[in-house]
């Protein structure tokens, strides 16, 4: 493999193809895996590399890998989580376009490292176009011997299947997906236990980010201290940033964990289009608190974003002009998780559908003293009240919404 | 009167059926495969359904009302759902909601009377970066104005 990118295939004609990524030296590094080094050696280099989840936890994958027990007489899974349904977040679309071998490869190997002879790639239901092109990949891969019994004569069986979902933000969460994946509503499970003991099927579970699995082939390829190298020591490798919103080059880049937010946008994307300007920025997908312009000199990665009281989350980057209204903004986004809360606990049931409510009032123009005040109570009440991180997704955007364009929301409520 | 679902679809079921553990965990790739079958899941189709999966119709109920993608009633010959959410209505959706409305005679959630069209408004559809953009069956069309609207739906049988 020559590329040394996560976005190396992107956009280039029949990258897609077995016959391109074989000619990439594709799949050469999970013949070294099932052929060299054991699922020891693979799980040291994986945690020496300090990759973390590209799903918007970013837990480190290789300590969750690590926390699946061995031995026992249960199958193991792997779930992969190509549900993508953060508002901003395209990335992993991408790379299922055009590197579905990619992301193959790097299964064969998670699941020869964790022991798992079955993966399911769960995506969202209307992905269906790219849910075909992940099934042709997995026909040709295992016409090649690459999937199916005894993997390239190693005695290593895997089989791969999709999954599609059918329209529930939800199920991106993990234990939404697996109750989603096991056929039946998208409510998340209270957790402990955890899915690495008790996941889907009640058999111990690793689910993973596309983009997470999609590093593992190039962790292996270049080893853990040139994967390190490429971002921060302890949050290692690039990341696809998926940059949205009035900016001239609206579009997926590849960076190093740790470049920065503003040359992202300023640099790579393009800056604002012609007679735009910036009002304020969502850095990690619908879910992270907005930052205004003087808060975008940062770098992306998880501690600095956390330290801005934000999130890195899927490292979509939403931007917003000077000619958008912040009341519609935070219409969209009470919208938004008023529809998708899954009803079980009744804070995030009942909290966002009132502040939904509360909302488009104010937008229709009969907005009330105290309004703000109050979405800000509610919201105060849902936060760290519910057994899934939906509550919470809800909740700090429309508190920093709230808080940092105060001023502008109450120029939209009478007297 | 249940549905009888065709050879080619109850090929595919099977298929499906035996990549999990457990029958119950192929119901939501069966419900698609219904979908695809019978345009929309009628109370009918999940009593099928639920039949072939040895799981109760309630239950079938359950998750189809759960998930937005299961239609409910007919639906037109083309869905239409353009995005709603936020880097789409940055770039101008709102005004192409309202001449999709307009062009179309209906309102979202509603399908023309021909049974030509259903136009429905949905969240995000990753595909952000295309913004403002729109489904129609399956096909994406994204960096959307209302020319391009036109374009496309005019050239639809
Ligand atoms: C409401 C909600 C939605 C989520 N949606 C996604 C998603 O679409 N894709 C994803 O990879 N992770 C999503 N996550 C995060 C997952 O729960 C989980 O942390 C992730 O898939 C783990 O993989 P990673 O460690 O490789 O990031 C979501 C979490 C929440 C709370
Ligand atoms: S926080 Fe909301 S989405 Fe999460 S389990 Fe509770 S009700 Fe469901
Ligand atoms: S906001 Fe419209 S596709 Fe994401």
């Amino acid at each position: 493999m020559e590329d040394k990118a996560i976005s190396h295939f992107f956009k280039q004609d029949g990258a897609h193809t077995l016959a391109f990524y074989l000619n990439q030296n594709g799949y050469e590094q999970a013949k070294k895996a099932l052929k060299e080094l054991t699922p020891e050696d693979l799980l040291n280099q994986v945690k020496a590399a300090n990759l973390r989840g590209r799903g918007g936890a970013g837990f480190p994958a290789g300590v969750k890998w690590g926390f699946v027990p061995q031995g026992g007489d249960k199958p193991k899974y792997l779930c992969v989580n190509a549900d993508e349904g953060e508002p901003g977040t395209f990335k992993d679309r991408y790379i299922m376009t055009y590197a579905p071998h990619r992301l193959l490869e790097g299964i064969i190997i998670s699941c020869f490292c964790v022991g798992i002879n079955t993966a399911y790639i769960y995506i969202r239901g209307e992905y269906e176009n790219v849910a075909q092109r992940l099934e042709t990949a997995i026909d040709e891969a295992r016409a090649q011997g690459f999937l199916g019994k005894n993997i390239l004569d190693s005695g290593f069986d895997l089989e791969v299947y999709v999954h599609r979902g059918a329209g529930a933000y939800i199920c991106g969460e993990e234990t939404a997906l697996l109750e989603s994946l096991e056929g039946k509503r998208g409510n998340p499970r209270l957790k402990p236990p955890f899915p690495a003991s008790i996941g889907l099927f009640q058999c111990p579970t690793v689910i993973n980010n596309v983009e997470t699995i999609a590093n593992i082939p190039l962790i292996l390829h270049h080893g853990p201290e040139w994967f390190c190298n490429q971002g921060l020591p302890k949050d290692g490798g690039t990341r696809l940033f998926g940059v949205s919103g009035p900016v001239k080059k609206p579009g997926v880049y590849e960076l190093p964990v740790g470049a920065s937010l503003k040359d992202l946008i300023f640099t790579h994307a393009g800056g604002m289009q012609d007679g735009k300007t910036l009002k304020a920025v969502i850095p990690g997908g619908m879910s992270a608190p907005i930052l205004k312009p003087d808060e975008i000199d940062i770098t992306l990665d998880g501690d600095s974003l956390m330290e801005a009281k934000s999130m890195l989350g899927s490292g979509a980057v939403i931007v917003i002009d000077e000619d958008a209204s912040m009341l519609e903004v935070l219409r969209i986004v009470a919208e938004f998780y008023s529809h998708e809360s899954c009803g079980q606990c009744t804070p995030c049931r009942v909290g966002n559908p009132w502040i939904r409510k509360t909302v488009k009032r104010m937008a229709e123009g009969k907005g009330r003293r105290g309004d703000i005040e109050n979405i800000r109570r509610v919201a105060n009440n849902i936060l760290g009240k519910t057994l899934c991180p939906l509550g919470d997704a809800a909740a700090l955007p429309i508190l920093a919404l709230t808080e940092k364009f105060k001023e502008e929301l109450e120029t939209s409520l009478s007297d | 009167m249940s549905p009888e679902f065709s050879e080619q679809t109850k090929k595919a079921i099977a298929e499906i059926v035996a990549r999990y553990p457990k029958k119950e965990a192929a119901l939501l790739p069966v419900l698609h495969a219904a979908q695809r079958e019978f345009g929309y899941i009628s109370r009918a189709t999940e009593k099928s359904v639920a039949g072939l999966l040895e799981i109760s119709p309630a239950k079938v109920h359950e998750v189809v009302t759960f998930y937005t993608m299961y239609n409910r009633q007919p639906v037109g010959r083309y869905h239409v759902q353009i995005c709603s959410n936020l880097s789409c209505s940055l770039l101008g959706a709102g005004s192409l909601i309202d001449h999709l409305s307009e062009k179309l005679g209906i309102q979202p959630g509603e399908t023309t009377p021909d049974q030509k069209f259903t136009f429905s408004l949905v969240q995000c559809l990753g595909a952000c970066e295309q913004a403002p953009c729109m489904m129609v069956n399956f096909e994406y069309f994204g960096n959307l104005d209302t020319p391009k609207i036109d374009e496309i739906l005019d050239n639809l049988e």
